[in-house]
């Protein structure tokens, strides 16, 4: 805390030693009371003031809790009811409890098939991709040099773009018609003409994956670099003495001082990409036919575009399943290693 | 050795250039077909610079298209969430910091919890939720959801923030005989104005950004949002790329404003912690 900021309460801080005396003195009187009661600890204070100092803190967070209840517990619980219901918003014959009849829909759906094992392949190669470039980026920002400030402020630049205008900005990129990318491909030799990769149903998928590894990398480099900047300096300077080469430095310093920080942030961020349908609904909409659908958009395109809030709601009690269990077996990995040592 | 480090510095700077050109080539990109015009933005396609730039895309997007009014509705409902959430969380970061009560593991449980579930798992229900009570379409119903969905990690934020202001402080004032909330209010929220600053910045960029909930929600071009609207644009007039590009570009100055405040606090702290070490 800066020295302004306690500014205004010297004066105040003046009065406290007797009013500590005599607060102190109350203090002792009770615990006289007190000792008088057989050792039983009774509260001084009237009961009104009681009251208001229990129910303190309960009123704080009161309107914050009482939000997240209706507007997502309450959804939540009526979501997982939908997936047992006949719910078609066009439809007002709908409505009705039919059981597991989603879910037997569900297990024949070959669409959702594809998109849960693109929902591996999107997050996977997402997560490696910004890991990997993130903790480039971040070895390279962590040597001091001219400019730097100016450099981390540009690269990190992208993680503040909105991320329906990072996927548009994407998507027009790969447009013949106005972005460069086909061209540099055919020129490269890599198309046979320059064409939008994201209306080939064999690569439509890698489009979103580029823009959200373009989109990711600051958030990984950020935190890792952080993470770098906390290790202590005089451990490569020994390291060095003892005639360690740059490559041993990072393996046997740099490596297990970051283990914690790569796994956390691996291991959330792997939820969270899993989850993260926008760039996809902006640049494909899961297309061509379906092609490069993941389960989150999945779900979005049955509610949004069919209107099928049961279908809708029992993919999604699917994908919540899928996410609790990968959950517990993060805690059970993080439970088994810790009895481990 | 001096030419190993002559080349190894070379790589360093090679590679930190390759870096900056990704960062910054899509938003180049779209600056630059944003000030082309139209008569050139076939002929001269994958150019790097246009031989003649216009602000006609400009133009017409501010006098000729619905964008300003999303604009509108995008600041009205960033910054409503952002006041809501942010007065919202620093009362219950306040509850998080300073007191031990029964249940305080629950809500913890509760709020980290929302963070972790699918969101898109809650399209429909809300939907049906909001749709009775004639919050569909509306800028209120946005607001509302926004709010949820931002209060818990606003809170987490600004728990931490309150965690670093000694107790002392409203201890000492509680003493001289004000009320808690009082100290709450007069003491403790303006030295941690920073926080709040930051909460407010974040929140708003969140919503400003937020897609599948606004496309789902609203459907009329009264109520739009950017995002809504610039989708809706896209899919209708996809052949006016200088057009949508240019409303790109507005999408992307709020968000770059509040990106240039804090990305000096950002890198701040990252070299206050490398002076530390």
């Amino acid at each position: 805390m800066t020295p302004a900021a306690c500014g205004p309460f010297p004066e105040r801080k003046s009065r406290l030693p007797q009013r500590r005396a005599a607060n102190w003195k109350t203090l002792t009187m009770a615990s006289h009371a007190a000792a008088r009661n057989g050792g039983a600890r009774r509260d001084q204070r009237p009961l009104k003031k009681r009251l208001a100092d229990a129910s303190a803190p309960y009123l704080y967070s009161a309107p914050a809790l009482i939000l997240i209840v209706t507007v997502m517990l309450v959804p939540l619980v009526l979501g997982i009811s939908y997936a047992f219901r006949d719910i078609q918003l066009l439809n007002p014959f709908s409505g009705g409890f039919i059981g597991l009849d989603h879910f037997r829909t569900l297990s024949q759906d070959q669409n959702f098939y594809r998109a849960l094992k693109n929902t591996l392949w999107w997050t996977g190669w997402s997560v490696l991709l910004q890991f990997v470039f993130g903790l480039i980026l971040a070895l390279l920002l962590d040597k001091p040099f001219h400019g730097r400030a100016i450099v981390q402020a540009l690269v990190f630049l992208p993680w503040a773009v909105p991320s329906f205008l990072a996927g548009l900005n994407w998507s027009w990129l790969f447009n013949p018609v106005v972005g460069p990318l086909p061209h540099w491909a055919f020129s490269l030799g890599l198309m046979s003409e320059p064409s939008n990769i994201l209306s080939d149903p064999q690569l439509s998928m890698w489009g979103p994956i580029v823009a959200n590894v373009w989109w990711g990398i600051p958030f990984f480099a950020i935190t890792l670099l952080a993470a770098l900047q906390a290790i202590p300096r005089d451990l490569y300077e020994a390291a060095s003495i003892d005639g360690a080469g740059p490559v041993q430095r990072f393996i046997s310093i740099t490596l297990p001082f970051l283990a914690p920080t790569i796994a956390i942030t691996v291991l959330l961020r792997t939820v969270w990409i899993s989850n993260f349908a926008d760039l996809i609904i902006v640049m494909t909409n899961g297309g061509p036919a379906d092609r490069s659908q993941i389960v989150a958009s999945y779900i979005f395109t049955q509610a949004f575009k069919r209107l099928d809030f049961g279908y809708a709601s029992a993919i999604a009690l699917v994908l919540l399943a899928l996410l609790i269990t990968y959950s517990m077996l993060i805690v059970i990995l993080r439970q088994w290693l810790l009895s481990k040592d | 050795m001096t030419s190993k480090r002559i080349v190894s510095v070379l790589a360093h700077r090679l590679a930190i250039l390759v870096y900056v050109a990704f960062a910054l080539f899509p938003l180049y990109w779209l600056l630059k077909v944003s000030v082309t015009p139209n008569k050139l933005l076939y002929s001269e396609g994958i150019r790097m610079w246009p031989s003649r730039t216009s602000f006609e895309h400009f133009e017409f997007v501010l006098k000729h298209s619905e964008f300003p009014t999303f604009f509108k509705n995008s600041l009205i409902v960033s910054g409503s969430t952002a006041v809501i959430v942010t007065v919202l969380a620093s009362l219950a970061g306040y509850a998080m910091s300073r007191f031990n009560f029964r249940g305080k593991y629950w809500i913890v449980t509760l709020m980290l919890l929302t963070q972790m579930f699918p969101l898109v798992m809650l399209v429909a229900p809300i939907f049906k939720m909001l749709s009775p009570l004639g919050l569909t379409n509306s800028l209120t119903g946005l607001v509302i959801v926004y709010t949820a969905f931002n209060v818990p990690f606003a809170t987490f934020l600004m728990q931490s923030f309150f965690d670093g202001i000694p107790k002392d402080l409203e201890e000492a004032a509680m003493i001289d005989g004000a009320t808690q909330f009082i100290a709450f209010r007069q003491i403790i929220l303006p030295l941690t104005l920073p926080g709040i600053a930051a909460t407010l910045g974040f929140v708003f960029t969140a919503a400003w950004s937020e897609l599948l909930f606004s496309l789902m929600l609203i459907s009329g071009n009264d109520a739009a949002t950017f995002p809504v609207g610039l989708l809706s644009f896209v899919s209708k007039f996809s052949v006016d790329f200088g057009q949508m590009m240019a409303a790109g570009v507005m999408a992307l100055i709020p968000a770059c404003l509040f990106f240039l405040l804090i990305q000096r606090y950002l890198v701040q702290g990252l070299t206050a912690g490398a002076v530390k070490g």
